[in-house]
């Protein structure tokens, strides 16, 4: 509409006068209308040559690349130039929006409003079409499926926290006594990088079994220690309920670098006259660990216990690749999985992820009330 | 005194080294078994395990001998000057001149080989066709532990690596761009709500992205972004968001006050005061937020697997397919497990300072 009325008075004048026409109120809307509508139409373009694939991969890669990156830092150069345009007062109300509105609306579509939607979902049947008040969060607590989840999780947090945490206070504490503190964090730290579908390739490994019989030689490490060391080899990922043992052995060996890194950093803190002092007065290292070293650091490890009991919770990945979850070994985030995605039941799969939801529901509670606490003049 | 003092000292030294250096071999040998395993042929992978690439005693084939059709083989059998039995055979004799003698199958065989120990692996087969192999999308072969020639589809490892990186690179800038601009916002703009936002945005850090799973993919059903690049950096960014908002808040609002307001008193504008000082400011902690994410982004399995599923497949889930469809080759899965890693590794290990700054800072996200 603006377009057509605003071309036909300036049909047959000089360039200046085009120029000079800009400047009217009239061309300034033109123009906040116009730049808009080219953003979005070469936006528009770099998602249908996206969609329609037809480049080769490469350039495809490169293209998105570009066009992702360059879209956003885009829409909020144009945004903010819109809002500009303004009358002052209505911009400095609306700027604010402008920096902060994207990452709310992001956040209130992919977290905030999901958690409604998923407690919603939770009280429906398998389609989402039904009211079946409790029956999904029946299932979720009384069900044999989930009850063994529960179990292994059990296991999962306790052995999992407790072998991570202690291998890294281990590590941390001795590596600060050598010289090669370095060298040595580095290589237990190593594993933390990688995935956990990489790490599940590696441990398989380690697990295989080629069966029994004469003349057959293991290629997995663990059977041909055993077989070394004359016992038989065994099905390690199938040998119910010992397999979740051999699954959370991967995440210590993951997370252990990581409880290292954060207590090392930790003891490095601890004053050395504190240390010096009580060396002076005949305490040896054992107590100096247990009644300096430890309460001065509680509060980091309290921090790295509970993150790691986090990750613990929503293990999914290694049991995914490992086992799928079968011979005894399924998981809450493995049975979410399955629920949502394999049986197609939203309702149950809506009611696992509340359940994971209330068991870290302490540690939300925790994190708000602590940062209230710190920013008070906030 | 003095010098037991100083021997005990030494001695504390010695074994916290030893210990330290056992654990660090005990962490380190799975990836080398793997990174060995995938630089050996198929057929040696299937016959040994990748330790045999050390020098090692082993027994060798010298000979082979055929039991005569007159001997009766449920009986009691002789060979040079040794009697036993089939089973015993089976197991494996030893003979007076220090060879052993293996019955080779089963009873109608009629064969014993002879082998002898020796030393063995001072010069050892290694090869890159399985890399190769892993990272072709065309038609493999590779020989198994009896020598038979197997063809199958490769895995196109190397799309999934460039597909990863499709996904990672805009995953990792996009939230850091957000963020920055709404960490920005919180610190140095007013407007209402801005407490009870920010105190939401603390309780998303640890909420489990479960929750989001299934009714954020049926929003994509709607709006075709499943199995689109645009559709998991949205995903991405959204899970991401509440840390990157968090930890470049708490940096941004350290920034003196006094530096912003000349900036104001000169004429600049929020804008052009987040461009050009702001951001260039928080580079340390974009820089420890974005490995945190490139990280996180390249090892994801469980989101690329619900929004990207088989089009566009990542790494890890090209490793994982592999891990299903061909569980028993170990030659593809180890390489392609080492491609899978080669990246967040060398990021870690060269930017690991920065890596343990964000971690700190951010160990309070779940």
């Amino acid at each position: 509409m603006n377009i057509s009325q605003s071309k036909s008075p300036g049909a047959n004048t000089p360039i200046t006068k085009i120029l000079s026409w800009f400047g009217t109120a009239l061309g300034q809307l033109f123009i906040s209308v116009l730049i808009p509508a080219i953003t979005f139409l070469v936006l528009w373009q770099g998602y249908l040559f996206l969609q329609r694939a037809a480049a080769p991969q490469i350039v495809q890669v490169l293209v998105a690349i570009v066009w992702g990156v360059g879209g956003v830092a885009l829409l909020y150069v144009v945004t903010n130039w819109l809002v500009m345009k303004l009358p002052k007062k209505i911009a400095r109300t609306l700027q604010p929006f402008v920096f902060v509105g994207p990452a709310v609306v992001i956040m209130g579509w992919f977290l905030a409003v999901p958690v409604i939607r998923s407690l919603i979902a939770s009280f429906k049947n398998y389609l989402g079409t039904e009211w079946v008040g409790l029956e999904n969060f029946k299932f979720a607590f009384t069900d044999p499926r989930m009850l063994e989840t529960f179990r292994n999780n059990l296991l999962w947090l306790v052995f999992g926290t407790f072998f991570s945490v202690a291998f890294g206070l281990l590590i941390a504490t001795l590596a600060d006594r050598s010289k090669a503190e370095v060298l040595y964090k580095s290589i237990i730290f190593t594993p933390y990088a990688l995935s956990f579908v990489g790490a599940g390739v590696i441990w398989k490994f380690i697990y295989t079994y080629k069966g029994t019989g004469i003349g057959i030689r293991e290629i997995g490490l663990l059977n041909a220690v055993v077989t070394a060391l004359g016992g038989t080899p065994q099905p390690w990922l199938n040998l119910t309920p010992w397999n979740n043992f051999f699954l959370i052995v991967i995440m210590v060996w993951l997370q252990t670098g990581y409880a290292m890194v954060i207590l090392s950093s930790a003891i490095k803190g601890v004053p050395a006259e504190l240390l010096e002092a009580a060396r002076i007065d005949g305490a040896n290292e054992f107590k100096i660990f247990f009644s300096i070293i430890v309460p001065y650091i509680k509060g980091t490890l309290l921090t790295v216990t509970t993150t790691i009991i986090i990750f613990s919770l929503k293990t999914f990945d290694v049991v995914r690749v490992m086992t799928g979850g079968n011979n005894g070994t399924n998981v809450i985030a493995n049975e979410f999985y399955l629920q949502s995605f394999t049986y197609n039941h939203a309702g149950r799969a809506s009611a696992i992820a509340i359940v994971l939801l209330l068991l870290v529901t302490p540690v939300i509670i925790n994190n708000v009330r602590s940062f209230n606490q710190q920013r008070r003049g906030f | 005194m003095a010098t037991s003092l100083k021997s005990h000292k030494a001695s504390q030294s010695f074994w916290t080294n030893f210990v330290l250096i056992a654990i660090c071999v005990l962490w380190m040998i799975p990836i080398l078994g793997i990174l060995i395993t995938s630089f050996r042929p198929s057929e040696d992978i299937f016959r040994n395990g990748w330790w045999n690439v050390f020098p090692h005693k082993e027994d060798l084939e010298v000979s082979r001998v055929i039991i005569p059709e007159s001997v009766d083989v449920d009986g009691p059998i002789t060979l040079s000057g040794k009697t036993a039995t089939f089973q015993e055979w089976q197991r494996g004799v030893q003979l007076e001149d220090g060879t052993k003698g293996t019955w080779y199958g089963n009873k109608r065989t009629r064969t014993i080989v002879i082998s002898e120990n020796k030393w063995v692996g001072f010069a050892t087969n290694l090869t890159i066709q399985n890399y190769m192999d892993v990272l072709t999308g065309k038609t493999i072969s590779y020989k198994n532990a009896q020598g038979q020639t197997i063809t199958r589809t490769g895995n196109n490892l190397g799309g999934a690596f460039l597909n990863s990186l499709a996904v990672t690179i805009p995953g990792t800038i996009i939230p850091i761009l957000i963020a920055a601009f709404a960490a920005f916002g919180f610190a140095w703009l007013d407007f209402p709500g801005r407490n009870i936002i920010f105190t939401i945005i603390v309780a998303l850090l640890v909420v489990p992205l479960q929750i989001a799973l299934v009714p954020i993919l049926q929003d994509y059903v709607k709006l075709e972004l499943n199995g689109t690049f645009l559709g998991i950096w949205l995903a991405h960014t959204g899970f991401g968001l509440p840390l990157a908002t968090y930890l470049l808040f708490n940096y941004i609002s350290t920034i003196p006050r006094e530096l912003l307001e000349s900036a104001y008193i000169d004429g600049a504008s929020n804008f052009t005061i987040f461009t050009d000082l702001i951001l260039p400011l928080s580079v340390p902690a974009l820089a420890s937020f974005a490995i945190f994410q490139f990280l996180w982004l390249w090892n994801d399995y469980l989101v690329a697997l619900v929004f990207l599923g088989e089009k566009n497949q990542t790494v890890t889930i090209a490793v994982a397919q592999l891990v299903g469809e061909k569980g028993q080759d170990w030659h593809l899965m180890t390489s392609a497990a080492f491609i899978s890693m080669i990246l967040p590794l060398i990021v870690f290990l060269g930017l690991q300072r920065y890596f343990v700054r964000g971690l700190m800072a951010g160990s309070v996200k779940g």
